[in-house]
């Protein structure tokens, strides 16, 4: 299939509320708003495609284009591992322009392969295109084919250059390029009516080792996680599993949708972000299994969890109350869900001043409008120059957003936690949830607030007086400054009794516009 | 607030402290032209004078009057006398700075006595080198005290009692505490200077300790502050003594010439700074110039990034009680929590305002057993930490002395705006190397709960 017809077919999402409400002509149009040159932000496809599949982390990850696309962007997110380390190491063909003159993209792309498997023995290499060799022809897919039948060793084309489009859109490439070449071209040594696959999950920090350990304890084992901490083997044999989480973002619904209708594996969406929502997703994954043949007895042991470990999150809360009741908090983020945080926060007592939406669905607005009855303050984006000013003018005591708008926050002096996905804390699952909380606590409360939000001694009200010249001799005798550095005067009284009658700390005034003959040498 | 709590034990276990005439030695060699002589025996002298060198990494001379057996039972003066006479001949020294030590005043020798009957009855073979005296044996105190001691010797014996404070309405005198490194003067030198003040600094290692190869081999400190600007302390508009172990020279100094004394406890952190900035510009009449502005802006910064790294982090800090004010101050401002405090000496004010629970008089044993007990994730204290850190496996701040393991820490500035943003740096930069990449373990919500053997979990196949 061409890009542009897989685009059209990913564009094409049955599944897609969005999708469904439109008429034949808008859908054909695709989903993707048109970016505006001069006011876009935001990754490509080809950063989409990595962020999916980097993490299958005994794979080996090769970039075929010039330097940028991986030089300037590898080793940026913290998708964890708990063995393999190779997906952290960095491959790129790293085209010169002799390669582009000379027409030899596709034999280095095939040599680098090699190297890499000679070097490495990968039980996969993926391959990803970009716009240069996209651009110069370069046919990957038939150096892949090649490759993989000479080196017996899967070679995976990755077809989302950076101009097909957003960051989304080489989401869902990425998912196409699964279900095309990975899921389903392995059986899995073990199988059990329990199995399950978390999609759209990159364990970024460890997450998903905060939630895998819930669906053991109930006995769901979790075969293959698409792809945090993935093996690439879990991977190709997934098409076995009973159930299919989606976790958040619809980023990876095509691929979802396709698994349903190829392999009848039933799917939900969900999310491991609040307390409520984590309990969901358990619930919802034990109800899918036990409809796909599963114990009915652990719709029971599910719901005695969830009560758990409710009871216990919620008194691992409570300390935190008293420290964030009544702060005001800004939400600024596109990748967490944001209701379920809203409500978790609001069980905090905290105030929400404004929450975007710029990811959610319509379900999620009208969550968001329910929970924050009086005055839902949502907003699809905030210039930075309007949410600077927010934060100056103390609008609210800690915004929480990602990196890209950390620097408003901190210029504004204003405590900032980070809650996208560059973050290194895991929040995840009911402890996730907890540390989240601890963070929030401790960035309000860290006491470098007061020390940076201090004027400097040049801006306060008696930089007048101290810049006076005539203010020396009275400072001397009493200095003002101070503060919780401590500073004493030891003058007066330690004068000797017997000293030239000098009334306490006014010598200096008396011996004003003396010059030294008057006062003799020492 | 803290408690300070009082040695508990009877076994010290890897001292945090060296002993007080080794700071003696060290604020002379502050001096122009000055030799140290320890009056002791010669092992007191070689201990530190090793030590030194291999913090500074520079020839120092100390001297010592080398007390054997004999003197040591019929008295010690004959070995002083001698050693002054053979000093000034060999070295032509300009000043010499005598320490005591526990030897000679456990043996209950009338020093100051004795070394006015020799000035006086040598007075000819002495013409041209000032000698003085500091009182401090092993057993009281620490560096700070011991250079605290030796600065009051120098004031006591180079300052003249006069009336003339201000004559030099722009002077100002800077008491240098011990816990500054050359490149700390340095830096407050060029910070005064910056107002069109002209500091005199005491002791002033800078021009001594900093690392330099001079054209011609040099028998005594290469430099330090000079007699005649010593002699001229009486003529400034103001002290500062930056410690609270200066505090007592700074007395000293205003009792004898009437200069008004400022104590700043700390010149590392925001606040100190900016108190200390304050100062000069009402002191000079004169704007804070632009640089240091700047500088501050920068440092407003550097916190607000630093802080989401230093912040929450536990930290152990044993250091002398200056040095672990400025260091816990910084740490607690921006987040961090001390979960171990260790100094050396009960006296000090500054220990009443280190921001701990309590600081412990103690050793490194202590520092270890608090870090471990309090799972620490960084140890900061000089480098005999080292072995600590390696068994406690965490990060080690080197700071105070000796530093022997690393090259250029007389050269290290953690005073004043610029200074605190790179202090705060290095120890941002200690707690980013120590990523610890998250574990299945680390996360897994039943880590600390007993699972039921039942639901005992199969592990997932990877």
């Amino acid at each position: 299939m061409s890009l542009q017809a897989k685009i059209q077919d990913v564009f094409n999402e049955p599944a897609c509320d969005k999708n469904l409400l439109k008429d034949e002509k808008a859908r054909k149009k695709g989903c993707s708003k048109p970016l505006t040159p001069g006011a876009a932000a935001g990754g490509c496809a080809f950063d989409g495609a990595k962020i999916v599949l980097q993490p299958i982390t005994d794979a080996a990850h090769l970039i075929h284009g010039p330097l940028a696309c991986e030089g300037n962007s590898y080793d940026n997110r913290h998708a964890a591992s708990s063995g393999p380390l190779l997906y952290r190491t960095s491959f790129t063909t790293d085209v010169t322009e002799l390669d582009v003159v000379m027409g030899q993209g596709e034999k280095k792309l095939y040599r680098a392969i090699r190297e890499i498997v000679e070097t490495h023995a990968p039980p996969a290499v993926f391959v990803y295109s970009t716009c240069v060799t996209a651009l110069i022809g370069d046919d990957i897919e038939a150096v892949c084919k090649t490759a993989s039948a000479k080196f017996a060793t899967p070679v995976i084309p990755v077809i989302a250059p950076g101009f097909a489009g957003a960051k989304q859109l080489g989401n869902k490439l990425a998912g196409e390029t699964l279900f095309d070449h990975v899921i389903g071209t392995a059986e899995p040594e073990v199988s059990t009516p329990t199995d399950i696959n978390i999609i759209g999950e990159y364990n970024l920090s460890g997450e998903l080792w905060q939630v895998e350990p819930l669906f053991r304890r109930l006995g769901i084992r979790l075969h293959a996680c698409i792809t945090g901490d993935a093996r690439y083997r879990d991977v190709a044999s997934a098409h076995r599993s009973r159930v299919n989480m989606m976790v958040c973002s619809a980023a990876l619904i095509n691929l979802a949708r396709k698994m349903e209708e190829r392999y009848g594996i039933p799917y939900f969406e969900g999310s491991f972000y609040g307390v409520e929502d984590t309990s969901d997703a358990l619930r919802q994954t034990a109800r899918l299994l036990v409809r796909t043949g599963a114990d009915p007895d652990l719709l029971t042991r599910t719901e005695a969890l969830i009560a758990e470990e409710e009871a216990r999150v919620w008194a691992r809360l409570a300390p935190y109350r008293p420290l964030l009741q009544g702060k005001r908090v800004l939400l600024y983020t596109g990748g967490v869900k944001s209701w379920s945080v809203v409500s978790a926060l609001m069980e905090m007592g905290m105030e929400i001043v404004g929450t975007s939406v710029r990811k959610s669905t319509a379900e999620d607005k009208a969550r968001i409008k329910q929970l924050m009855k009086d005055d839902p303050h949502m907003f699809e984006a905030i210039a930075p120059r309007d949410m600077y000013r927010m934060l100056k003018d103390r609008e609210a005591d800690i915004m929480l957003s990602g990196g890209r708008t950390q620097f408003i926050a901190l210029k504004a002096k204003t405590p900032w936690m980070d809650i996208n996905q560059e973050r290194h804390d895991a929040f995840a699952g009911y402890d996730g949830m907890v540390e989240m909380v601890k963070k929030i606590a401790a960035a309000i409360h860290n006491p470098v607030w007061a020390a940076v939000r201090a004027p400097a001694p040049w801006e306060t009200a008696e930089a007048d007086d101290l810049f006076a010249p005539n203010f020396l001799a009275d400072a001397l005798v009493t200095p003002t400054f101070g503060g919780p550095v401590l500073t004493e005067t030891v003058l007066a009284d330690t004068l000797p009794q017997d000293a030239p009658a000098l009334p306490a700390g006014a010598f200096l005034k008396a011996f004003a516009g003396s010059d030294a003959q008057e006062l003799g040498e020492c | 607030m803290s408690i300070v709590v009082p040695v508990r034990k009877s076994a010290t276990v890897n001292p945090l402290k060296q002993s007080a005439p080794l700071g003696a030695a060290m604020a002379y060699l502050g001096v122009e032209g000055a030799v140290p002589l320890f009056h002791g025996s010669q092992g007191c002298t070689a201990f530190a004078l090793v030590l030194m060198v291999r913090h500074f990494k520079e020839t120092i001379p100390i001297q010592t009057t080398a007390m054997n057996e004999v003197s040591t039972i019929l008295g010690g003066a004959d070995h002083l006398e001698e050693a002054l006479l053979n000093l000034k001949s060999r070295m032509k020294p300009k000043l010499i700075g005598i320490a005591s030590t526990a030897l000679t005043e456990t043996r209950g020798e009338d020093m100051a006595g004795e070394v006015r009957t020799i000035l006086k009855r040598r007075a000819d073979d002495l013409a041209g080198t000032t000698v003085v005296y500091a009182s401090t044996p092993d057993f009281t105190g620490a560096l700070e005290e011991g250079w605290a001691k030796a600065t009051e010797a120098v004031i006591a014996g180079l300052v003249p009692e006069t009336r003339v404070a201000g004559a030099d309405p722009l002077a100002v005198n800077i008491l240098v505490g011990q816990h500054l490194t050359p490149g700390d003067i340095e830096a407050v030198r060029d910070l005064v200077e910056s107002f069109g003040l002209t500091p005199t600094l005491l002791p002033d290692i800078s021009l001594s300790l900093d690392g330099t190869v001079p054209d011609a081999w040099v028998p005594t400190s290469y430099g330090g502050t000079p007699l005649a600007a010593i002699g001229a302390m009486g003529r400034a508009a103001a002290t500062f003594a930056i410690g609270e172990h200066m505090a007592a020279p700074g007395r000293l100094l205003a009792d004898r010439t009437g200069v008004p004394l400022t104590v700043q406890p700390s010149l590392t952190g925001l606040e100190a700074a900016d108190a200390f900035v304050a100062a000069l510009a009402r002191l000079s009449g004169r704007p804070v110039p632009e640089r240091q502005k700047r500088e501050r802006s920068r440092l407003v910064d550097a916190m607000l990034d630093g802080h989401l790294i230093v912040g929450e982090r536990k930290v152990a800090v044993a250091a002398e009680p200056d040095l672990l004010f400025a260091v816990t101050t910084l740490l607690a401002g921006l987040g961090a929590r001390i979960v171990g405090a260790v100094s050396t000496a009960v006296g000090s004010r500054a220990l009443e305002r280190i921001p701990a629970e309590e600081v412990l008089i103690g050793d490194l044993g202590d520092l270890e057993r608090l870090a471990r007990e309090g799972d620490a994730d960084l140890i900061a204290t000089h480098s005999h930490g080292r072995q600590a850190a390696e068994r406690l496996h965490r990060p080690h701040l080197r700071i105070g002395f000796p530093i022997f393991d690393r090259l250029g820490s007389q050269h290290k500035v953690s005073v004043g705006y610029a200074g605190t943003r790179a202090l705060m740096f290095e120890i941002a930069n200690l707690f980013q190397a120590e990523h610890h990449a998250p574990s299945p373990a680390g996360l897994d919500p039943f880590r600390d709960r007993p699972v039921p053997a039942a639901l005992s979990p199969e592990p997932r196949p990877c």
